[in-house]
């Protein structure tokens, strides 16, 4: 059934949020801290417990496909909802903080593919 | 009398009319993308910039703080768009990842997203306080967005930052994430991105989604899998690392 995938993903979202809630209340910052990243581990190990425990069915499979598959539509919608003109009035930083990020990202390849392939490991 | 009906049905069920409106976005921006950047420019990242442009114009149109949704007709986007749901894509999207696929990817792959972030968040954080910001918790969500434009409104959320710099964070993702789109097949032959090991880490390092799928697409669609593999965690862990111990090195520090 589509419900039962939609609705793991619902009980791995509330998971998540509830403890990122406690997890905050807990390191005295009042805030939700990493509860979405919770639940996306909490729904790895589940799906890959599945696996070998019991099989999720192809519609349950579905019930979390549609929603990983609104992704970006629903980043779009965000996107629309943002304070786009608090953003402009000082607009140079967010470009020249993404530009930077890249940069740096790119140049960290070479020297990490080298670090790869020092290993025994590689492929 | 038509106009009104039209518009009382809009936004009487204005969660179905950010779907289809949405919809018709996407379907503009991907037909953007296949006819005047034959794909170069990946649709998602149009659909996304499509969607920055009319939260201007909403704001500008209203005076608020919510883009388009402040426009009755568009308050579904609102909806849509809020943490909610979105929140649940990305949980959803986690789906798509292997546990055994990430651990054959060996530690290479897992420590380049943990880098990844940090150094993004880093170089974020950085540019932000060059930029005049002295608050801990406006500074991480502009590190944070320099990660990705969902990591930046999820730090930026669940630290309580003002919108304004929120949208700012997914201003500097965004950014990032075509820049990434454009940039991957020009570096490519510069960085050695033309293995699977390589584009593991290099996934795992940009972390943008669209970007990384768009990027490699156009340098070698082979190389797709592995790097959305690395990349489809980067999120999760910018998620996780941000709002928490990044957060807390960055109060420490300010």
């Amino acid at each position: 059934m589509v419900i039962y995938g939609v609705a793991l993903l619902s009980f791995c979202m509330l998971v998540g949020v509830f403890v990122g809630d406690l997890l905050g209340d807990l390191i005295g910052v009042q805030a939700n801290v990493g509860g979405v990243g919770i639940a996306m581990l909490l729904l790895i190990i589940l799906s890959n417990l599945s696996h070998s425990k019991f099989t999720l069915g192809v519609p349950t499979e579905k019930g979390i496909g549609f929603w990983s598959a609104m992704y970006i539509p629903i980043v779009v919608a965000m996107a629309a909802k943002q304070n786009v003109i608090a953003a402009i009035s000082s607009g140079w930083m967010a470009i020249i903080a993404g530009v930077a990020a890249v940069v740096v990202s790119f140049a960290m390849i070479p020297v990490l593919s080298r670090i790869g392939s020092g290993d025994q490991h590689d492929s | 009398m038509i106009l009104e009906s039209l518009s009382a049905v809009l936004e009487k069920n204005a969660l179905i009319a950010a779907f289809a409106f949405v919809g018709i976005l996407v379907w503009i921006s991907y037909e953007i993308s296949a006819r005047f950047t034959r794909g170069h420019l990946h649709g998602s990242a149009i659909a996304i910039m499509l969607g920055l442009v009319l939260a201007y114009v909403g704001g500008r149109a209203t005076g608020g703080t919510q883009g388009l949704a402040d426009i009755s007709l568009f308050a579904g986007v609102g909806l849509m768009g809020g943490a909610m749901f979105r929140d649940f894509a990305i949980v959803a999207t986690a789906f798509g990842a292997e546990l055994e696929a990430l651990k054959k990817a060996g530690l290479v792959g897992a420590l380049s997203v943990v880098i990844g972030v940090v150094l993004s968040f880093v170089v974020g954080a950085i540019v932000a306080v060059a930029f005049g910001y002295t608050d801990a918790v406006s500074i991480s969500t502009i590190g944070a967005g320099a990660a990705t434009y969902i990591v930046g409104p999820v730090t930026g959320t669940a630290l309580g930052a003002d919108s304004g710099v929120i949208a700012l964070s997914v201003a500097a993702g965004l950014t990032k994430s075509v820049l990434v789109m454009i940039g991957t097949p020009f570096v490519a032959p510069y960085i050695g991105l033309n293995n699977p090991h390589a584009a593991l880490i290099y996934g795992g390092l940009m972390g943008t989604t669209s970007g990384v799928a768009g990027g490699l697409a156009a340098t070698d669609p082979k190389l797709v899998p592995y790097g959305a593999m690395t990349a489809t965690f980067y999120t999760g862990v910018g998620c996780l690392l941000a709002p928490s111990v990044l957060f807390l090195l960055v109060r420490a520090l300010v």
